[in-house]
């Protein structure tokens, strides 16, 4: 197929093409979300040290100020959404399931959408280090989903001779439902752009390159147009497939570069941070405000009003589903992407930093799931579909068999990040990913042991 | 009442989607795209198949159903492999092959193929070729016995050998050819024909299949046909079938080349006996095959240089079956050699060099 080469969308190999669903909310500008009676922060929603409380039970904070600071260089603050006073530190449920503790906030009734608090710098004359700090200081976190601290990402590991030449910013938002990222292409496209160039500044890269899915041309066109002629910026439209919005995936489409197993990005000179992280950064960094709310697609079966909504962080998803009007029987409640999010096991769950959606899944959408679990017919379903070209058939046989070291040693194991495309393509419905997770949490606690 | 209510959210891990093909549905297209060439084994042959594969659909059912019963299993004949493996050895027998041999293939097809390696997902080899060689090592008159297509009565009378009681051999029919067929049938089949005398069956016959043969392997427009319904809606590797072919003809080639008239022609190594059919329905077989494209390509080149080979200079004038048997036991060996190459890995190596 060499021929074809010029026609095509340069892309990585394998990945699939589950039904978008993404007509219900792509269209639907971006609305402000009202504050609930109380915010959730939870300390740990990033990657890295959880953040220090700095504020006291019974303390009034204004919407903007800074109620936790970085406990570490691989840390980050936490800001206020909303005007009120401090409940107190509580444990917490979170998405991933354990309590953890939280800052709760009883939000003052007529709080004002206006942020009170502020620390503006000379950003133009700032050296790097200071303006890594000041990107620490937003409590800025890849909003993409991973929630790793955006000013650690930027920085290049000590003592690495890498020399990071391109800045890729992900904009493919490749997770079926999700609009979030398209919708801040859209309508906060000067935000991007400028959050761009402080992020070229910040990593020291000669170029930054935007890959947009091509289904989503209007953000490709919308973006192409904000950029000034002396930027180093170009768009570039990269082919609508899953997992396309993982990091190795796009460096590969977009430049032609395969990251090593367990290596950064950084070790073929790349950065990668996605769109929503940039705008939002554009968009706060000259107004020295802090990182205090996101924008959250939320749709699915039941939901009235589905949309994209900017909605402060902390918000309870049951004020949140009861605002979007919320009718008939939840199955499931997802919280980020079909592919790669996590159920909600209670609805006291707070939004995080890190959550780009919430998708409400009916009885009917999950049925499939709920089958009988066939034997393996090696049908290579899950060997074409890897991105990362395991063998998920040949793994999954070891994981029944609980030959987890046999995994790793012979199959890769610990390169396998979890996209779920092997379960998804699966005619037999054996849980691969699942089977994967557990496999590696084995051998982590062997190590540990 | 149970214990535990229905609980009010479920909580999973992800991907929360799948797409909707089950095995059952890959199986089931399977049985679809091989109703036509039975179809036209009926109208070739009449009434002689439609006993015939019902006997072998019966014994395969039963047999399959059995082994589950025996072992504890659930009752596997929801997911349609059991006929695929009785349509499949129905179509590779003669036709008018004695029903109660049809029915030890059948049986030991299922259960020596299939079940005692686990069912579905375990067994190595395909099961229907498993029966079909049994058989073909212990009815060696039987296997080589050919009807003529076409002919006349074939929907109101059976083959005399097909009503042949147990464990008796059948009647020799030369006589009953005679006089039924219009043309001076000889009994052989293209490849014999081709091998002992030289003698090269015309292409369109081998194309629509009004050639001696097993019941469905001779059609092999049709069979190439429905195949590539099948690859179409990707319920079939089409890189297997496409690999035979290739692998058969790379290796007929130079000995045509060389004897044009001692060695047949490629296209005739393609069109004849089982070729068709075992490229497209038997060596695809999921199970069967490797994982990888690159294992994939190497399985079936060695499954058509293996039948181009047999064909060619072994006793036997077909090699289909015994090639994707070979295909088959090689399987793991390939797959052991040809894993996928981690994302990243490849790019480090060339760096190096």
């Amino acid at each position: 197929m060499g021929f074809l080469k010029p026609f095509l969308r340069a892309s990585f190999r394998h990945g699939i093409h589950p039904d978008p669903h993404k007509g219900d909310t792509a269209s639907r500008p971006i609305q402000r979300f009202p504050f609930p009676d109380r915010l959730v922060l939870h300390l740990d929603q990033n990657i890295g040290k959880p953040s220090l409380p700095i504020v006291k039970k019974g303390q009034e904070v204004v919407r903007g100020e800074p109620v936790a600071v970085a406990d570490d260089f691989v840390s980050v603050p936490l800001h206020s959404p909303a005007t009120g006073i401090v409940r107190g530190i509580e444990l917490m449920p979170t998405a991933r399931g354990p309590k953890t503790r939280a800052i709760l906030i009883d939000v003052y009734h007529g709080s004002t959408q206006e942020v009170l608090y502020s620390v503006k710098r000379p950003l133009h004359i700032l050296p790097r280090t200071d303006l890594l700090r000041a990107i620490q200081e937003t409590g800025m976190v890849g909003l993409g989903g991973a929630a790793f601290p955006t000013h650690v990402k930027m920085t290049l590991p000590p003592g690495q001779e890498y020399e990071i030449h391109t800045l890729v910013v992900n904009g493919a938002e490749c997770e079926p439902f999700l609009t979030t990222d398209h919708r801040v292409m859209l309508e906060q496209t000067e935000d991007l752009i400028r959050g761009v160039r402080y992020a070229l500044e910040a990593t020291e890269a000669k170029q930054a390159i935007i890959g947009i899915e091509d289904n989503k041309m209007d953000a490709v066109h919308a973006v192409a147009a904000a950029i000034e002629p002396d930027d180093p910026i170009t768009v570039q439209a990269v082919p609508a497939k899953y997992p396309q919005g993982a990091e190795k995936m796009l460096i590969r489409s977009l430049l032609g570069l395969e990251v090593p197993p367990r290596a950064l990005p950084a070790s073929v000179g790349v950065v990668v941070s996605n769109v929503g992280t940039l705008a939002q950064l554009g968009y706060l960094l000259p107004r020295g405000e802090g990182l205090i709310e996101r924008v959250i697609t939320v749709t699915g079966a039941g939901i009235k009003r589905p949309g994209n909504y900017r909605v402060p962080i902390g918000t309870p998803i049951r004020f949140l589903l009861e605002e979007v009007g919320f009718e008939g029987e939840a199955a499931e409640i997802i919280l980020g992407g079909p592919m790669m999010g996590m159920s909600a096991s209670s609805l006291d769950t707070p939004v995080t930093k890190g959550m780009s959606g919430i998708l409400v899944l009916n009885e009917k959408a999950i049925e499939q799931e709920a089958e009988n679990i066939y034997p393996c017919i090696k049908c290579a379903r899950c060997v074409q579909a890897c991105p990362m070209y395991l063998n998920p058939s040949e793994m999954g046989q070891l994981a029944a068999k609980r030959e987890y070291e046999q995994m790793e040693s012979r199959f890769h194991l610990t390169d396998c990040f979890e996209c779920g495309c092997c379960s998804y393509v699966c005619p037999s419905n054996i849980p691969l990913v699942q089977y994967f997770r557990i496999a590696k949490a084995m051998n982590r606690e062997k190590a540990k042991a | 009442m149970p214990i535990f209510k229905k609980p009010q959210i479920e909580v999973r891990t992800s991907p929360h989607i799948a797409r909707h093909q089950s095995v059952a549905d890959i199986m089931l297209n399977v049985v679809l795209a091989l109703l036509p060439i039975l179809a036209y084994a009926v109208w070739l042959f009449g009434l002689s198949v439609i006993a015939l594969t019902a006997v072998v659909m019966a014994t395969c059912l039963g047999t399959e159903r059995l082994f589950a019963y025996l072992s504890g299993r659930p009752n596997p004949l929801g997911d349609w492999s059991s006929t695929i493996t009785a349509l499949l050895l129905a179509l590779t027998l003669p036709p008018g092959f004695p029903l109660w041999m049809a029915a030890v293939a059948g049986f030991v097809g299922i259960a020596m193929g299939k079940a005692l390696f686990g069912g579905i997902g375990y067994n190595v080899f395909n099961p229907a070729l498993i029966g079909r060689a049994f058989v073909q090592a212990a009815f060696p008159v039987s296997i080589t016995t050919w009807a003529p297509g076409l002919f006349e009565g074939r929907f109101t009378s059976f083959i005399p050998t097909t009503f042949t009681p147990p464990f008796l051999s059948p009647p020799a029919i030369a006589d009953w050819v005679k006089a039924v067929s219009l043309d001076g049938f000889s009994g052989a089949t293209p490849l014999a024909l081709q091998k002992f005398q030289h003698v090269q069956a015309p292409l369109n016959d081998l194309l629509i299949g009004s050639t001696a043969g097993s019941a469905g392997e001779t059609p092999a427009l049709l069979i190439l046909v429905c195949g590539l319904y099948l690859a179409f809606r990707h319920m079939l590797d089409w890189r297997i079938p496409v690999a035979v072919m290739g692998g058969a003809v790379l290796t007929d080639l130079p000995f045509y080349l060389l004897d044009p008239v001692r060695y047949p022609d490629p296209l005739f190594v393609l069109t004849s006996g089982g070729l068709m059919l075992g490229a497209w329905f038997m060596a695809s077989d999921m199970v069967g095959s490797p994982l990888t494209t690159r294992g994939v390509i190497i399985y079936g080149a060695l499954i058509g240089f293996l039948t181009v080979i047999i064909r060619l200079f072994g006793g036997l004038t077909e090699g289909v079956m015994y090639a994707i048997l070979l295909g088959n036991a090689s399987t793991p060996l390939i797959d052991r050699y040809t894993q996928p190459k981690v994302f990243g890995t490849v790019r480090k190596k060339e760096e190096s060099q």
